[in-house]
């Protein structure tokens, strides 16, 4: 039983670390020193690196802009992550239903319906959301009735659909030109930029505002409840009435339409049409913006920021220092497997 | 002209099931004795890389592929020792971990390929692996060439499959292995050592990983790109699903998944009228299609993917 | 020297001798355990703990759930270490670090939960533990051959090819002890052996334990069964709350006076019983079928019913199919055949949020599958109600002000010693945990109760306080349907006793015509 030291003022730290700050921050101030260790080894001063990092992200309005342009697909597939995470249901595939989201957004902003932006825009956000979540339907249906492991299906998956965008681009999906790409999308249907001379675009805030919702979802919705308990005890939940199976499904279509809503922002936010590798592995950079940020929408978009300026920076980072850019996928490897670590223990509020 | 047609298609058919179904046998044998031991090791698929890339840089400036070889364990020996330590000693969540490794490791060879070489056109290449050919067998015809004129690693394939069989069945190591893998309390109340056994366990996968990243790098493609193991390490663990953690059964089910890979390039070289793209998501919609098939979820081993804690 | 033979001759006349004392003995007692303490997270489980065993001895050790009995007899095997105190074997000082250890120094442990990896074969099961004399390869035929020696000296067979998940218990139970005498063990520690045992296999393995002290060995047994004391034991070691309260020679004490030394007081075993009303069924099973997970046939045509304002109570050895047949009932397996007909409905093969609709409430078998432990208090107590008003509206959206309200209520009615409604299920004690579990499922009003194993795990005052709570409920007009291994605890709670055997009902026996004799030759099988 707790004693009476406990009920009285505990330390700042203390608090800190039972709310699930203390520790993601200490990860990732470690997994950055791991990064200035690689760049010791090759030669590199490690604070000239980061300096250019710090500068190419958050140095100018431009820069910010650019890693928030960054931290935008990261952040939506980072909370399609929390969906699926908190009731088990490991989706890796968030790389390929950000394509699947990307191809369903590119078909409909291609459709000569005529309607103005306000309409057609909402329009093709809803495709892409389709589009994210019938991907992950199958792996998600897979596990529930056969249960095979989605960890594998849903990669199996990734790379089905980075072929599918290869197949269309070559193919159907051509364009005019002589480059693998679709035609370039009419104005009206590209994501209006916010802030002039920059990319800030609408999607960015439709992502904070969906990082809203899912917090309303998971937690004050009776569907979070039963996310939220079958990812804790299945069998308890199974007898305390909740069917899994359809919590399960709705988790994994929420979560592949949070990354086919990614989808839909890069290709009409961004890109204006469909191209290969438009994703520089965005979902599974989220699988770390999820994890780092503890499952909670909050700390998935502190998270998806800090991401969204190292990749943002990671070029900079590379033209002025010569640090190769992949360095970024070591501190986020890094930061997985610390994470993982304290996974199993801790309770996932 | 058919049959000469056939022939052609038919053994280049074999000498690419080979090929590229050694390197996701001997990784699965690995993935296989991790499993058995009761972790999954999703990290393979990064530590084959890591393999590939540490066993083709040391053939590179040594110009001799066995050093390499032994480089390439090495790396998968200590990356799998860093996935014992997460899952076993951290009791770390098994899936989470091994991601994980396979990023960190993306990462990791990207950069030291890139301090390595600089930036490049070409994708640099040696010379890698001599074929040593089985004096009578290679003779056969049709198959002889496939199977009997390979390299040493894929004759050492083969003779692993018997072996971890019997080390699995048949030995004291390969019971306490097993039973730490069925019920670590059990184990440990028997006086095994649960940690120790769980490290070396995953070490070897690890090992395994490595290897089968290097053979494909210095015998396969002898070349190297950082996106060459696309998808490979995972569809060994699908081998180790689908086998029901048999090793007999890991023989047949990496061939069959090779038998989609090796089945694209033959259609692609012969100009086969299915689009190039849609024969890309062969190997990968045959691993979905295989374990729709054929996996179920039980008869695992009854601690797969559990942590032991033990009460002091 | 055939190591299965020990060359040890017992003394006959210190078995039934009434004097103990140590002084004019000249040879060491042949285990004692001094000043042993032990600490756990919030609970001292041993408090200078003394313990003496003689050789040739039959030792029993006694206490309540929770007395501290298996704790310290796992710091004997090197499970757990002593946080002070010191162990002699024999007079000399030893340190016991691991299992291994103690088999070393010949001390075998038969648990509760027989250490056995059910996946594999008899023969590797003990072979796992033994040092392998011909590296590397398993001398399966040796250990077979020397198996099959064990077990006939003991007056039994076991097959030691055989996987162990098909064996019986009462087998199970067997390869443990050849296991510990393979091992060459010369003191062999029981932890309630008899708890997953029949009447009749009780007596058969105190025959054995006979055996095998005229063979030299020492037994350490420890359990809460006064008559199998009394029957069995030399010399009773009581334990109570962590601390050694007494050692007494069997044959100057009585149960009266062990069960005072067990629990600190009178014991009452009374629970009023009122006369209640018997009105419509409840729930009616008729032929029932039930697979388990090898496939094989758990439950075996099944037949009974539970009507409101009476308990009735499934009796029977673990491993009879009650587990099964439980799993049936809550919807969490499905059914073979036969029918399950809950409050005039027919919920044969219904998912559990479909039986919950109807009426129906769960204790169930394990603990942990009722307890949401990483979410808070209250959302465990509104875990069966969370979709509907008044907790839920029709937006699906939670109301928590009714939530809390809620819980507050339950948490005061019961008594859930918490610190909040918004602390987690682990900060509580076993008791209190069921006492969710209870709370959250009585005071929906089921018309039928479906309790699993209730007091299972639980001290005397917890396991009075859920008993009286089921007295309570019955007199309310629930049905309540108990399955319980604690043969007292469901004859002195029964209406009516449902006997199970081999997945059979052998017999629905009325209160007054159950007796313990009755009962045990029901769950042996011996049709009357």
């Amino acid at each position: 039983m707790e004693n009476e030291a406990n009920n009285r003022r505990r330390s700042i730290w203390a608090v800190l670390w039972d709310n699930d700050f203390l520790f993601p921050v200490v990860v990732v101030l470690a997994s950055f020193v791991l990064g200035a260790l690689l760049m010791l080894i090759s030669g590199v001063n490690p604070l000239i690196a980061y300096r250019a990092l710090f500068d190419a992200s958050f140095g100018s309005s431009n820069s910010i802009s650019e890693t928030m342009v960054k931290a935008c697909p990261l952040l939506l597939c980072g909370l399609g992550t929390i969906v699926a995470f908190r009731c088990k249901f490991w989706n890796i595939g968030a790389e390929g239903q950000i394509y699947a989201g990307g191809i369903m957004a590119a078909l409909v902003g291609a459709l000569p319906l005529h309607l103005p932006g306000l309409v057609h825009i909402p329009l093709m956000i809803l495709a892409g959301a389709v589009g994210g979540a019938l991907f992950a339907f199958i792996p998600t249906f897979l596990k529930v009735k056969l249960k095979i492991n989605e960890v594998i299906t849903t990669i199996m998956f990734n790379y089905i659909a980075i072929h599918l965008v290869g197949y269309l681009v070559h193919g159907p999906m051509k364009g005019k030109g002589f480059l693998p790409m679709s035609e370039k999308l009419p104005p009206e249907c590209c994501l209006p930029r916010l802030i002039p001379a920059t990319r800030f675009h609408l999607g960015i805030v439709i992502a904070l505002v969906t990082a809203g919702v899912v917090y309303f979802l998971i937690w004050k919705t009776v569907l979070g409840y039963r996310i939220r308990t079958v990812g804790e005890n299945l069998t308890a939940a199974r007898l305390g009435g909740i069917n899994p199976v359809s919590v399960v499904i709705w988790a994994g279509l929420i979560s592949g339409g949070l990354a086919g809503i990614a989808g839909m922002v890069e290709v009409g936010g961004i890109q204006t049409r469909l191209v290969e590798g438009f994703s520089p592995g965005y979902g599974y950079l989220a699988v770390a913006v999820g994890l780092v940020g503890q499952l909670k929408p909050l700390g998935v978009v502190l998270a998806a920021i800090l991401f969204g300026a190292l990749l943002s920076g990671s070029n900079a980072m590379q033209s002025a220092v010569g640090v190769p850019f992949t360095i970024i996928y070591v501190i986020e490897g890094f930061m997985i497997m610390a994470i993982s670590a304290r996974f199993m223990k801790r309770r996932l509020k | 002209m058919n049959e000469y047609f056939t022939m052609i298609f038919f053994t280049g058919f074999l000498s690419g099931l080979v090929r590229i179904g050694t390197p996701i046998l001997i990784v699965a044998l690995g993935e296989l004795i991790s499993q058995r031991s009761g972790v999954i090791n999703l990290g393979v698929e990064g530590i084959m890389l890591a393999g590939s890339f540490s066993g083709f840089y040391i053939c590179y400036l040594c110009n001799d592929p066995w050093l390499g070889v032994i480089a390439a364990i090495i790396t998968g020996g200590v990356l799998g020792f860093i996935m014992a330590l997460l899952s076993v000693r951290f009791r770390a969540n098994q899936i989470v971990a091994g991601i994980g490794i396979w990023i960190f490791c993306q990462g990791l060879v990207g950069f030291a390929f890139r301090r390595a070489f600089g930036i490049i056109t070409l994708p640099p290449t040696v010379v890698g692996m001599t074929d040593l050919p089985i004096p009578l067998l290679s003779r056969i015809p049709l198959i002889g060439e496939a199977f009997f004129s390979q390299s040493v690693l894929v004759y050492f394939s083969w003779v692993m499959v018997p072996v971890v069989y019997l080390f699995l069945k048949y030995t004291s190591w390969g019971l306490k292995l097993r039973s730490v893998g069925e019920d670590p309390a059990v184990a440990e109340a028997a006086g095994v050592n649960y940690m120790l056994v769980r490290h070396l366990a995953v070490i070897f996968g690890g090992a395994m990983a490595g290897l089968g990243g290097a053979f494909l790098a210095l015998n396969v493609l002898r070349f190297f790109t950082d996106d060459m193991i696309v998808g490979l390490g995972f569809m060994a663990v699908a081998v180790v699903f689908f086998s029901r953690w048999r090793p007999v059964w890991v023989l047949l089910g990496a061939f069959i998944f090779a038998a989609a890979s090796a089945l694209q390039f033959r259609l692609q070289a012969m100009n086969f009228p299915l689009n190039y793209h849609i024969l890309l998501m062969f190997p990968y919609i045959a691993t979905v299609l295989v374990l729709v098939l054929f996996v179920r979820g039980e008869e695992e081993p009854g601690a797969l993917g559990t942590a032991y804690e033990k009460e002091r | 020297m055939d190591p299965d033979h020990h060359n040890l001759k017992p003394d006959p006349d210190l078995r039934d001798s009434p004097e103990v004392s140590y002084a004019g003995s000249t040879e060491p007692p042949q285990v004692l355990m001094r000043g042993i303490v032990k600490r756990f997270p919030g609970v001292l489980a041993n408090d200078q703990v003394d313990l003496e065993i003689k050789r040739g001895e039959i030792h029993a050790l006694l206490g309540e759930n929770g007395a501290g009995k298996s704790t310290l007899m796992n710091i004997l095997y090197g499970v757990y270490q002593p946080d002070a105190g010191e162990i002699f074997l024999n007079g000399e000082l030893v340190s016991i670090h691991t299992p291994k250890d103690a088999i070393e120094l010949k001390i075998g442990m038969i648990h509760q939960n027989f250490m056995q990896i059910t996946n594999f074969t008899v023969a590797e099961n003990v072979l796992l533990s033994m040092k392998n004399r011909h590296e590397p390869f398993l001398d399966i035929a040796g250990a077979t051959a020397r198996i099959n020696r064990i077990a006939e000296s003991l007056g039994f067979s076991i097959d030691p090819g055989a996987k162990v998940s098909l064996l019986s218990i009462g087998d199970r139970q067997r390869v443990e002890i050849i296991k510990a005498l393979y091992q060459q063990a010369e003191i062999l520690i029981l932890d309630e052996p008899t708890s997953v045992l029949t009447p009749q296999g009780t007596r058969d393995l105190f025959r054995l334990l006979d055996d095998l002290i005229r063979r030299g060995l020492s037994v350490v047994f420890i359990t809460h069964k006064l008559e199998e004391i009394m029957s069995v034991a030399d010399r009773v070691t009581v334990l109570r709350l962590g601390k050694k309260v007494a050692t007494l020679n069997r044959a100057e004490t009585d149960t009266r006076e062990l069960a005072r030394l067990m629990v600190g007081r009178e014991v009452l075993y009374d629970i009023k019983k009122e006369e209640t009303r018997l009105e419509g069924e409840v729930l009616r099973v008729e032929d029932l079928q039930v697979l388990n997970r090898k496939k094989l046939v758990a439950v075996d045509g099944v037949s009974f019913s539970v009507r409101r304002g009476e308990i009735v109570g499934i009796a029977g050895v673990i491993g009879n199919g009650q587990s099964e047949l439980n799993a049936a009932l809550c919807g969490l397996q499905p059914v073979r055949g036969g029918r399950v007909i809950m409050n005039g409905e027919d919920l044969t093969n219904a998912q559990p949020r479909e039986i919950l609709k109807w009426g129906v409430g769960f204790i169930p078998e394990d603990q942990n599958d009722g307890l949401l432990m990483n979410q808070e208090i209250w959302e465990n107590l509104i875990l069966n109600g969370h979709g509907q008003p008044p907790f839920a509206d029709r937006f699906g959206r939670i109301l928590f002000k009714n939530a809390f309200a809620y819980s507050r209520e339950l948490v005061e009615r019961y008594s859930i010693k918490v610190r909040s409604i918004h602390s987690l299920p682990r900060e509580l004690s076993g008791g209190h945990r069921q006492r969710l579990i209870l709370a959250r499922e009585l005071s929906r009003n089921p018309k039928l109760l479906v309790a699993a194993h209730p007091t299972r795990g639980l001290d005397v005052g917890a396991e009075e306080y859920i008993q009286q709570q089921l007295e309570l409920g019955k007199e309310q007009g629930m049905g309540i349907l108990l399955i319980s291994t604690k043969l007292e605890e469901t004859m002195r709670l029964s209406d009516r006793i449902v006997v199970m055997y081999k997945g059979r009902v052998m017999d629905i026996l009325d209160r007054d015509e159950a007796t313990v004799e009755k009962i045990g030759l029901l769950m042996a099988g011996v049709k009357q």
